[in-house]
């Protein structure tokens, strides 16, 4: 039988060849909750009386009020950090960064089976491994049994070809897919990205790109893993880790094929108020639409190579006076290096303000929280109604080089 | 979740997300269901906590409760007194917390029903009578291994089950 790359991962998982459809449980590699979620998470472990297997897998991350912006925040954190001492699991705290970019720097290798109550916790993909989002409840049952029940996705195959030419960024790619998919259109499958095009893109960019699966409706993003992760891990990790390259079966079955040259592909926006609402910019420059916020930063947008790209283009120059320019790096590694390279300079002539390392105001909480009827350029990974902590303010999604565009000229404008 | 329901029907869009149902902006209340539940759906219809009764459905269109894996969405939606959520379609998230929190995902089409309808559903033969309209709607079977956590109560009460 042929496999695609996430039944030969959910088969190893479970200890046998396993095939889409089939409903079956799987060992987990990492299990992990954030500052939101967890909470829910550590009262069900307690009634279950279980403790937690393999607590050292076992990951809570403080990211989400980062730091708090509310006493009930701050105590949601003091329970957390007495749930990681009494069970022993690994605490990563306020400060330290984005829960999936910290997965990615520390944890992750090919072939790992990831859950975690996050919904972008599919971003680890990108290692070649099986990552997807869950509930508080299902995670606690998943850290007390090593185990979590799944049903086997079917899968789409999205075949990248040609490179991406800046100012056309990894950002745009995933958002020209979803747009194409829709914001169901993959609703309970497998992403599964291949071709020559892969080997082009950057570890960070690949990232960027299996993290918005979910933003389509899958399961599950996935590439397939090769030098570039091994690379990845040397450099954050300071380990050679020798790993088999893991790719599908040639021959394996997928439900659909969706072929992309990313040679082709200009940059995108996301329209208020579903990220399956895309245009090219180029496009929707032409409305002229003000923009009160730029925010460069979170799991998709606050990477080093995220800001790199950002600064080429604010660089010496300064800021629109309507605009504020909110810059959050997503882990402290990132903003160390930020800083050391002067992109943290840079941006601060500009206009820009610096955040701390974490969730910023992508989920409403702090850090940049809208106004009625403003409207926000972010490189965030989502444009719902209320998400930025207003239900009647805008959020268009977009690339680090058209939000740094945007930081300049005051309205969605060409990078 | 034998016993036949009866209440009326609030009816909601496509894509009703996470953020619409449960915003972020209440984050700090999620220690506090009862308090958080006060919000439910509030960016989706400011007044619907204030119309709705106990027993009462939500209905919606396809991809119901997309966006973030918060629990809570579910949570304070059963909190709240809603006795079943229908859509044609749900999020895999939502569908899967909504199950293991024990509120009931209904998946059917929906196209005809509308706000204030009054609506019966018969669990036991899957089906949804929409009794001002005179209709009978097909309920999607369950998967068998949800249909025995959604029995259990939950999926906590499920594993505590499988532990005796």
């Amino acid at each position: 039988m042929k496999q695609t790359l996430t039944e030969k991962i959910l088969s190893a998982g479970a200890g046998r060849k396993v095939k889409a459809g089939e409903v079956v449980f799987v060992n987990i590699d990492w299990a992990l909750v954030q500052d939101g979620t967890g909470p829910l998470t550590m009262d069900v472990i307690e009634e279950l009386g279980k403790g937690v297997t393999n607590p050292d897998r076992q990951c809570i991350f403080l990211d989400h009020a980062s730091p708090s912006s509310k006493s009930e925040l701050s105590d949601n954190h003091i329970k957390l950090r007495k749930a990681s001492e009494k069970y022993s699991m690994r605490l990563f705290e306020v400060g330290e960064g984005v829960c999936h970019q910290l997965m990615a720097e520390d944890c992750v290798v090919p072939g790992d089976v990831v859950v975690g109550a996050d919904s972008h916790t599919c971003m680890a993909g990108a290692f070649g491994a099986f990552a997807s989002g869950y509930g508080s409840t299902d995670i606690a049952v998943a850290m007390a049994t090593g185990k979590i029940w799944l049903k086997v996705p079917s899968a789409i195959k999205i075949v990248l070809e040609g490179e991406l030419t800046y100012p056309t960024l990894a950002k745009d790619l995933i958002l020209y897919l979803i747009g194409e998919l829709g914001a169901s259109g993959a609703t309970y499958k497998a992403l599964e990205f291949t071709g020559p095009g892969v080997e082009t893109l950057s570890m960070e960019s690949r990232l960027t790109i299996c993290n918005m699966a979910i933003e389509a409706g899958a399961k599950n993003g996935i590439m397939p893993a090769d030098d570039k992760v091994a690379d990845y891990i040397l450099e954050h990790r300071g380990v050679s880790f020798d790993f088999e390259r893991l790719r599908a079966d040639d021959g394996a079955e997928y439900e659909r094929e969706i072929k992309i040259n990313l040679s082709e592909l200009k940059p995108q926006v996301a329209a208020p108020h579903s990220v399956d609402n895309v245009t090219t910019v180029e496009e929707l420059q032409k409305e002229k639409i003000k923009i009160d916020q730029v925010f460069i930063g979170t799991c998709t947008g606050g990477r080093l190579e995220d800001l790199r790209d950002a600064e080429k283009i604010t660089r010496g120059k300064t800021k629109n006076p309507n605009v504020r320019f909110i810059i959050t790096p997503a882990s402290k590694k990132i903003f160390l290096e930020a800083m050391r390279e002067g992109l943290l300079d840079s941006f601060m002539e500009t206009g820009a303000m610096i955040g701390t390392p974490g969730c910023g105001p992508c989920v409403g909480i702090q850090g940049g929280i809208l106004g009625q009827g403003e409207a926000c350029l972010s490189t965030a990974n989502r444009n719902f109604k209320g998400r930025m902590g207003c239900g009647e303010s805008f959020i268009y999604l977009a690339s680090p080089a058209t939000a740094a565009a945007a930081a300049l000229s005051g309205e969605i404008s060409s990078p | 979740m034998k016993e036949e329901l009866r209440g009326k029907a609030f009816k909601f869009g496509e894509n009703i997300s996470t953020d619409l149902i449960c915003p972020g902006k209440y984050f700090h209340l999620r220690s506090n269901i009862k308090k958080l539940a006060q919000h439910t759906l509030e960016v989706a219809d400011p007044e619907f906590i204030k119309n709705m009764k106990p027993g009462d459905f939500v209905v919606a269109d396809e991809n119901f409760g997309c966006g973030s894996s918060r629990e809570h969405a579910p949570l304070i939606i059963k909190e709240s007194g809603v006795a079943a959520v229908l859509a044609k379609s749900f999020a895999r998230i939502f569908f899967r917390n909504a199950i293991n929190i024990g509120l009931n995902p209904i998946e059917c089409d929906t196209s005809g029903i509308s706000s204030g309808d009054e609506l019966r559903i018969l669990p036991e033969e899957g089906i949804v009578e929409n009794l001002t309209k005179g209709e009978k709607i097909k309920v999607a079977p369950l998967m068998e291994t949800m249909k025995n956590i959604l029995e259990a109560g939950g999926l906590k009460e499920y594993v505590k089950k499988e532990q005796e």
